[in-house]
């Protein structure tokens, strides 16, 4: 297995659609740096399957698994659908998630 | 303008009470999303990238200003104050929180308006010229077939799991301004040789990764036999359309795979059996839903109108908006006026709740009371007073609302792309806010003249880049967003599908490839030419040359 590995759990919440992040603590929060990440594929589905039996109540839509770096311990979201999903739209910052 | 009557305020109503208790029970935990989905998605409600998105029907893109004003309402109210303007004449909000969705409905209802097959595999929003009513050209009012289209479709129990989804639209004028050929089924209006109106049925277009121009299955139909032959079409889509494939379900595979001719056939004897039925249109019932389409009460003027000459004189800026923007009407003494949606950086399609309420104002003192949403993300004036072009002119700029560019390379037509589209692998946005920069200035825009551009940010083709002068394609390339140029696409009567010209550029490269090719045509073109013509005449090859010329040096 790669060390490059790593794996977080992202959502819609349910309410708003807003983009939130599985933590250590089975919440959903907005802020990626709270996300849990997964090193290798095993913890990775282990992430996966706390997700879903969290989907079945009413908090959130959709999970799914995507890459990230560790940058200086940070997440870093890897692929521009991913960055625009933490950071919000790249136009229109007026608009931006706030 | 259609009115509800009391069978469609009850509909509506029972329909807004129905999701209401959807999303009471989905945010109980009683419905899983999996459950939800479907029925959020026949309310016209997904889930984009961050947040959900209501899109909201215009049907055949006529609005009153009633409407528009309850459109700003639920903008300011509900979302973030701006709405999105769509290519198939419906409107987008892009943060409605779930729990209120069933309140915007309740609103939308007050004006009778619904969100209801703005999404799912049925029979979508109906959608006809914009210019339906007022255009010189025309034979008749498109929006009255529309709206009897619209009634039959909705919620037609037949039809609400199909293949796939299957869009409709209607022309009553031989100059196409409604895509029809780009759709699952175009009509288009003709007379027959005692001057009795009736549709050419065209089947199968489309544009998506499979962009086809629908094919012509019937030269001739009259209109009182509208819906049988309508209902015989869907039938044989809905037998034999593929529900194994998504991405070979639309009705232009099906037509694709066995022919036009045959498809013809297929539905020829499919109506033999439901025609001369139920579905014919009384004349009574024709008459009672034109009613409704009346024209509003013209002043009789005269053509000439010298208050308009004189203010085309004295003002540079005014002269160039009523050269773009300004097109003929039917009746002596009135225009019809476009009001862009496409200020120079701005993000194409999008009002505030402001420029909504502003419009409806002006909508009221010059305009009738009507407004049009075009396919081209702009809204339209239908019925001004020509006397009335130079304040109207005024007031529009106060609201940054009266750039000059209808038709032009700034005109840009723009889906959301990925800075919102689930979707999407590109942003389509910032690369029309750039584009569109590049030609801020008016006296080459004006030279370089009528030129349709268009980004769409995914394969689905929203933007319908496809049929665009120049086409541009967002693509994603090992997680970085390239674009992909076609040139040569038409979106009118004579539609076309543009042509790969070669690699795609990146994003910072994409803005010069577009001044390039401008570049080009204006050397290559002949005098008045317009850059399809150009392009038609000298083909890609000059094109390339230029786009890829230190590539080859390399």
């Amino acid at each position: 297995m790669s060390t490059d590995f790593i794996q977080a759990v992202t959502a819609n919440r349910l309410s708003d659609g807003f983009v939130v992040y599985l933590t250590a603590q089975d919440r959903w929060s907005e802020q990626i740096e709270d996300c849990q990440s997964a090193d290798d594929r095993g913890a990775a589905e282990t992430l996966f399957a706390r997700a879903q039996q969290l989907a079945a109540g009413a908090q959130i839509a959709g999970p799914y698994l995507f890459k990230i770096a560790r940058q200086d311990g940070r997440p870093i979201p890897l692929g521009r659908r991913e960055i625009i999903r933490t950071t919000g739209p790249s136009v229109g910052t007026d608009l931006n998630k706030g | 303008m259609y009115r509800y009557d009391e069978f469609d305020h009850a509909f509506v109503a029972e329909r807004v009470a129905q999701f209401r208790g959807q999303v009471a029970r989905r945010m109980a935990g009683e419905l899983s999303e999996d459950e939800f989905k479907p029925l959020r998605l026949m309310n016209g409600l997904y889930l984009q990238l961050h947040a959900y998105m209501l899109r909201v029907a215009v049907p055949y893109g006529t609005l009153s200003a009633l409407q528009m004003r309850k459109l700003a309402h639920i903008a300011r109210t509900y979302d973030r104050g701006y709405g999105h303007f769509t290519t198939r004449q419906n409107i987008q909000y892009t943060w409605p929180r779930l729990g209120q969705v069933p309140d915007i409905l309740a609103e939308l209802a007050e004006v009778e308006m619904h969100a209801i097959q703005t999404s799912g595999n049925c029979i979508r929003n109906t959608t006809a010229d914009p210019l339906a009513g007022v255009a010189a050209d025309e034979i008749d009012d498109p929006r009255v077939y529309a709206e009897i289209i619209r009634q039959w479709s909705t919620l037609h129990p037949e039809f609400s799991f199909l293949p796939r989804k299957f869009k409709i639209a209607v022309t009553g004028a031989p100059n196409d301004r409604a895509v029809t050929r780009g759709h699952d089924i175009g009509l288009r209006m003709h007379r027959d040789g005692d001057g009795a109106p009736g549709f050419e049925v065209m089947v199968g277009g489309g544009q998506g990764r499979t962009p086809i121009m629908a094919k012509t299955i019937r030269d001739f139909l009259p209109v009182d036999q509208l819906l049988s032959y309508l209902e015989a079409v869907l039938r044989v889509y809905n037998q034999l359309g593929r529900r194994d494939n998504i991405y070979k379900a639309r009705i232009k595979i099906l037509v694709q795979s066995v022919g036009a001719a045959t498809f013809a056939e297929m539905v020829e004897a499919e109506w033999q059996e439901i025609r001369d039925g139920a579905l014919d249109l009384p004349a009574g019932e024709l008459d009672r839903i034109a009613a409704y389409f009346a024209p509003p009460p013209h002043d009789d003027l005269s053509v000439a109108c010298p208050a308009l000459d004189q203010a085309i004189s004295a003002n540079a800026h005014f002269a160039a908006w009523e050269e773009s923007n300004v097109l003929a009407h039917k009746r002596p003494g009135y225009a019809i006026t476009t009001i862009s949606l496409k200020p120079h950086g701005g993000i194409p399609g999008n009002a505030s709740a402001e420029q909504m309420d502003a419009v409806a104002d002006l909508a009221e003192q010059y305009g009738f009371d009507e407004i049009r949403l075009s396919h081209k993300q702009n809204l339209i004036l239908p019925d001004v007073k020509k006397t009335d072009l130079h304040a109207l002119w005024l007031s529009l700029g106060k609201w940054g609302l009266a750039t000059a560019n209808a038709g032009r390379i700034s005109d840009i037509i723009a889906c959301p792309g990925l800075d919102y589209c689930n979707l999407a692998n590109a942003r389509s946005i910032p690369i029309a806010q750039r584009i569109s920069e590049r030609f801020t200035d008016l006296a080459r825009e004006r030279q370089i003249g009528d030129l349709s551009l268009n980004i769409s940010g995914c394969i689905n083709a929203c933007a319908h880049h496809h049929v665009a002068n120049i086409g541009i394609l967002g693509v994603d390339k090992k997680g970085a967003e390239f674009y992909q140029i076609t040139l040569g696409g038409v979106a009118n009567e004579n539609a076309a599908i543009g042509a790969i010209i070669g690699p795609a550029f990146d994003e910072w490269q994409i803005t010069d490839a577009v001044e390039t090719i401008v570049d080009v045509y204006l050397q290559q073109r002949e005098t008045d030419e317009r850059f399809i013509n150009t392009y038609q005449r000298v083909g890609p090859d000059p094109f390339k040359e230029q786009l890829y010329a230190s590539d080859q040096a390399r």
